[in-house]
């Protein structure tokens, strides 16, 4: 079965675009940078409307420092660590949890925060660390975590929190006013947690559309002529083209869990440095639970593999292509930069269905 | 338990001395294998089955099994050992006859468990028209087992005039390919610890020598056949393409999936080509051919849903390029290792 609706829609979104100034869309987040690839939507665009890629992998997101802390905890005696996937394979000052674990330390791969406290509670004599890392998408599970772990009276489970909120990375991309950016495509699933009206600030406070979408080629390609009609209306405004999923309010039961755990607190993003509460720490009444605490760590430094231009490329600075390593030394049988190695970096999606082959390529 | 007791009980496991070559050993083999599994080869219990073989090319393959859950919708480790050994067979157009059985079981493994995997190995065995000729068990300890692991050979006659392999492969020529993909690797997952989610898929883990059969006597000239395994249908498409030089085209729309399997990859965040499957196979055959084949395997129960999902084609440099339902195109690559769902 075809989807005519999708060729409807890329031929309205060629039309908006006219033959006018070339328009920059962001997609703030790595499930949109995944499906426009794999949905083949990028192939559709005009010549003069540009996506570069926000912002929204979570894993692409964290700090060096942070994954060498991880990595750190992972080599002391008594410790497992319970993370997603995709952090085993970024690569460490000395080596990533991938290593660590060869090496010989319990470095466990868990579907959700649930089964690492399920973990701590399968095994009391070992401390169970659990990576919380992820947006408002994953930190109310890590939240409702904790909550379990306390009414569960577990006392060898900790997170160590690497979660970070959006709308804050957003901002500051906004204020650093290096990246032209006309409008950003909100992620569905980000959103059904905070709420479209979370975005309100972007419009409002600089002047950029955002139109939320779910990740259906339609559903994103909907969202891509809303965001091209508003830019060249010169009328920008806040849109929700995902409604089914997406309430203006977002989900208050999630937010009241998770802020009732964590709170807001300055977080280092990769390449972009310190933003002022755009992370989540654990409240003082949970320190029980937090890693930080319980093992008396500090996060390092953030920094970038040399060579290695994840943080230009997660700014919309740069783009795959432009990194002399993509391809060549960086490539996800060998990944140097987290880009590369999430499923959701945006490195990883154009080497996967954009090909190595630099402009010209039917994707590129 | 004593030795002399009779290892039968609902509750029971497998302890080391069952692989210690005594009296536990024995009356393991005896009491679980052999009345399932038994036949003129394996029942003397020699060192060596010996057996006659028909005149002619054989073809010899061997495979290793590790999976978790050891049991999942759909199937289990037994099924998966006998049909993954079958189908490597069959794919190079040989008729499956006897394989082997090496068992490695961990300590404390269930003896009901071990039971129903016997009995899915016999069913399947059975399905298949082979027999388990020769086997063996070893007993590790707890923790260096993930409860029981599968190593299998298997030997099949080579049959007619089967010619082919990559160079034989044309621009132009069409893939095709038995059914719905994905479900394999799909419904292991929903299984999985942490992961469970309410689904009605089940892994198509088939012994697919039967449809193989009715295919190569359609008279079609199969240039290539691969089952897609490991990798999915774009390791396949992959082979296809590094194999020959040349490129090839898959159409989204025609690549057979159940809305089931769509709906799980796209919570899972992963790309349904990339997802492993145990009972499909890929077959190119000159265009001319296309029609022929798909009524041949659409003949088969496990073929019913067959379908042409793409073609060679002459493009430059070769790749593999996917035709998307929404109108676009995107490249194809091979997955670097297991596909993880994602954080969000």
């Amino acid at each position: 079965m075809s989807r005519p609706e999708a060729g409807r829609l890329a031929e309205r979104l060629r039309a908006a675009c006219g033959d006018g100034p070339c328009v920059r869309l962001m997609e703030v987040c790595g499930t949109h940078t995944v499906a426009l690839f794999r949905s083949g939507v990028r192939s559709l665009l005009p010549e003069n409307l540009r996506l570069v890629s926000g912002p929204g992998c979570p894993v692409c997101v964290t700090s060096q420092g942070y994954i060498d802390a991880a990595c750190g905890l992972a080599g002391r005696a008594g410790v497992t660590i319970c993370t997603y996937g995709d952090m085993v394979r970024v690569p460490g000052r000395h080596g990533g949890l991938e290593q660590r674990r060869a090496e010989g330390a319990d470095v466990l791969v868990v579907y959700s925060a649930r089964d690492a406290v399920r973990h701590a509670a399968a095994h009391p004599d070992r401390q169970v660390v659990f990576l919380g890392v992820g947006f408002e998408t994953t930190a109310p599970a890590t939240a409702a975590a904790v909550l379990e772990a306390q009414a569960r009276g577990l006392e060898n489970f900790t997170v160590l929190s690497g979660h970070k909120l959006v709308i804050p990375a957003m901002e500051a991309l906004l204020a650093a006013g290096d990246v032209p950016i006309d409008g950003f495509l909100c992620p569905g699933h980000v959103s059904i947690v905070i709420g479209a009206q979370a975005y309100a600030p972007i419009v409002r406070d600089h002047g950029k559309a955002c139109v939320v979408a779910g990740f259906e080629p339609e559903q994103m390609l909907a969202g891509l002529v809303r965001l091209v009609e508003q830019v060249r209306a010169g009328r920008p405004r806040l849109e929700n083209v995902y409604p089914v999923a997406v309430r203006d309010e977002g989900n208050p039961v999630a937010l009241e869990c998770m802020y009732r755990v964590f709170e807001p607190a300055d977080a280092v993003w990769r390449a972009m440095g310190t933003i002022p509460a755009s992370g989540l720490a654990l409240r003082p009444e949970y320190a029980a639970w937090d890693a930080l605490r319980r093992f008396d760590l500090r996060i390092g430094e953030d920094y970038d593999p040399p060579g290695c231009r994840c943080g230009e490329v997660i700014q919309g600075k740069a783009e795959p292509r432009d990194c002399g390593l993509f391809g060549s030394e960086c490539t996800p049988r060998r990944p140097i930069g987290p880009c590369m190695v999430s499923s959701e970096g945006t490195c990883a999606a154009w080497y996967r269905y954009g090909g190595r082959v630099a402009a010209g390529s039917p994707a590129a | 338990m004593s030795g002399g007791a009779p290892i039968s009980t609902a509750d029971e496991r497998i302890v080391l001395a069952h692989g210690g070559g005594g009296e536990l050993t024995q009356r393991l083999v005896a009491e679980r294998f052999l009345p399932k599994l038994g036949n003129a080869l394996l029942s003397p219990l020699t060192d060596s089955a010996v057996m006659d073989l028909p005149a002619g090319r054989a073809a010899m393959t061997t495979d290793a099994y590790v999976v978790q859950p050891l049991e999942f919708p759909g199937g289990d480790i037994g099924r998966l050992a006998v049909c993954g050994t079958v189908n490597d067979l069959a794919v190079m157009g040989a008729r499956p006859l006897a394989l082997s059985l090496a068992m490695i079981l961990e300590e404390g493994l269930e003896l009901a468990v071990l039971d129903r995997i016997v009995d899915s190995i016999a069913a399947a065995a059975a399905e298949a028209g082979v027999v388990v000729a020769t086997g063996d068990t070893k007993v590790v300890e707890r923790r260096r087992g993930d409860g029981l692991m599968i190593a299998t050979a298997g030997i099949g006659e080579m049959t007619g005039d089967v010619r082919q392999g990559p160079g034989r492969i044309r621009a132009g020529d069409v893939l095709l390919i038995n059914g719905p993909i994905a479900e394999h690797g799909l419904a292991v997952m929903s299984a999985r610890e942490g992961l469970r989610f309410e689904t009605d898929l089940r892994s198509d883990v088939a012994p697919l020598n039967g449809l193989i059969a009715g295919l190569l006597a359609c008279g079609a000239d199969v240039r290539w056949m691969r089952d897609a395994t490991r990798g999915g249908l774009a390791a396949v498409a992959a082979d296809i393409a590094e194999a020959s030089g040349l490129s090839v085209e898959l159409d989204e729309a025609a690549i057979p999936m159940t809305r089931t399997a769509r709906h799980a990859s796209e919570l899972l965040g992963l790309d349904p080509l990339l997802v492993a499957n145990e009972g499909k196979v890929v077959v190119v055959v000159p265009d001319s051919d296309a029609a022929p084949a798909l009524a041949a395997m659409r003949d088969h129960p496990l073929g019913r849903h067959a379908a042409i999902i793409g073609r060679v084609t002459e493009a430059r440099p070769a790749v593999v390029e996917l035709a998307t339902r929404a109108g676009g195109r995107r490249l194809v690559q091979r997955p670097y290792g297991e596909e993880l769902p994602r954080i969000c």
